[in-house]
């Protein structure tokens, strides 16, 4: 199955008019300026499980909304 | 011809005990090949390989088995040559026959832009030991003459590369060889055993939790794929890793040989043909970082019409099955090997969407790394600081496909 993500502006569109955008989550323990750079450039939580992130509606209204989702299954929440 | 006379493959299971020399989590091609070549090139025997499912049922068996070393920096060419090497050899040296087959490898360019890249890719190739060589449109057509070099008037095909030593092998063959090469040397592999944890002292890592109870070890190597962030955070580490889906489809049978393996970056597929004679196709990986085994239509529909345009008779074949794996895609697109930081912990990963092909020469290093506590000068390229040190291997030679 595809998933179709619910766009706020255009109803629920296939994933693939879509761009991935992460919600950047540097930990509150890494303090030092340069490691929190570093960690912000390449480090990724990669979560299993729901997690909040952002998606770019490309190839529609262009506007970006943030969506709920299981990474375990795909499964959009609400 | 099958020239390898067929025995059942003999693997042995063990109880499990409650301490190791080292412990391998993951028993897919990379955890199962890196205790090999330990009990092989180094004695180290006393090693338990720890799979949460059965051996090879993940990213081990759902990838297209594509062999080659035709990468875009030089630090990539020469490990993956390695890895060419020991495959071609890895039949003799297990008495297993993996299907190991050479075929070639043709990249083909649909643009001026893209003839600029496959003559990168032959010279890096040829400079650093891999056999790639620029062919113009007439020899793609001998190589391959299914190929419509007009690109149904759309995508006309103008130039490519075609790597010589490209190859596929048989990916279930390749674990079982390995596990039983390792088992035969006395190493436990334990199925069905989940890592739940890691065991701790201070910030060294001297053990696993499993759903069979604590295992203590010297070192501990996460050859995991899919799970590898979880896994890394138990020890405490951060890792450049997002997981995405990849899926992958077969036809029916194709009466004709395709000897070629044919893959277009421009086109974002690659096409072979299996034992089976089925047509292999693969892709791109999913957009969405997801450890979902989940496939779909769209990847069918999209796949297909860019591979037609350049392979017109598929339009006649029909989807035989659809399968999906999960890719650990590092920033750079290059993989993840060696010393993480954290004490008794080693780590092999970023494997992305380029694993297969790297199962015996990451296997090899990574043993020598557990063996000697040295990084060989093969894989130090590879390191977890190299982010760190802002020594990242962006590698255009993987990015695209497989």
């Amino acid at each position: 199955m595809n998933i179709h993500i619910p766009c706020p502006h255009c109803g629920p569109r296939p994933i693939q008019e879509f761009v991935y955008g992460e919600i950047p989550d540097v930990p509150a323990t890494i303090t030092d300026p340069d490691a929190r750079d570093l960690d912000r450039a390449f480090m990724r939580k990669n979560p299993e499980g729901p997690t909040v992130e952002r998606w770019f509606h490309t190839y529609g209204c262009r506007r970006w909304l943030t969506l709920r989702r299981d990474t375990r299954t795909d499964e959009i929440l609400a | 011809m099958n020239e390898f006379i067929e025995k059942k493959v003999r693997l042995t299971w063990h109880e499990p005990k409650r301490s190791y020399d080292v412990v391998i989590v993951g028993g897919g091609g990379h955890g199962l090949a890196t205790a090999y070549y330990l009990a092989t090139r180094h004695g180290i025997t006393n090693v338990a390989v720890l799979e949460r499912n059965y051996i090879g049922g993940g990213n081990s068996g759902r990838n297209t088995t594509v062999i080659r070393s035709n990468y875009g920096i030089p630090e990539a060419v020469r490990f993956y040559q390695r890895s060419v090497d020991l495959y071609k050899s890895l039949e003799q040296e297990t008495d297993r026959w993996v299907m190991h087959k050479e075929k070639g490898l043709l990249w083909l360019a649909h643009t001026e832009a893209g003839i600029r890249a496959e003559r990168a890719r032959a010279s890096v190739n040829t400079a650093f030991g891999a056999k790639t060589d620029y062919v113009g449109p007439e020899e793609i057509k001998k190589i391959c003459p299914q190929l419509d070099l007009t690109g149904a008037g759309v995508w006309p095909i103008v130039g490519g590369s075609y790597h010589h030593e490209g190859a596929t092998a048989r990916h279930d063959r390749v674990v079982w060889a390995f596990a039983e090469g390792a088992m035969q040397r006395g190493v436990h592999v334990h199925q069905r055993t989940a890592v739940t944890g890691l065991l701790k002292d201070g910030d060294r890592v001297t053990g696993v939790v499993t759903n069979a109870g604590p295992i203590s070890a010297n070192i501990v190597l996460s050859a995991v794929g899919g799970h590898v962030t979880t896994l890394g955070a138990m020890a405490g580490l951060r890792l450049p890793i997002r997981t995405h889906p990849l899926q992958a489809y077969v036809t029916n049978h194709y009466a004709q040989q395709f000897d070629a393996i044919v893959a277009s970056t421009a086109l974002l597929f690659y096409a072979s043909q299996t034992a089976r004679g089925e047509m292999l196709i693969g892709a791109e990986i999913d957009r969405q970082p997801s450890y979902s085994y989940r496939s779909g239509h769209h990847l069918l529909q999209s796949c297909s019409h860019r591979a037609i345009t350049l392979l017109p008779f598929l339009r006649d074949l029909r989807v035989l099955r659809q399968w999906t794996g999960v890719c650990d895609m590092s920033p750079d697109y290059s993989p993840i090997m060696g010393k993480t930081g954290v004490d008794g912990y080693y780590i092999t990963t970023g494997w992305g969407t380029w694993g297969f092909k790297a199962i015996p020469a990451s296997g090899e290093q990574m043993a020598q790394l557990i063996a000697t506590g040295e990084t060989p000068a093969l894989i130090a390229p590879f390191a977890l600081d190299r982010f760190a040190k802002d020594r990242t291997l962006a590698d255009r030679g993987s990015a695209g496909t497989h």
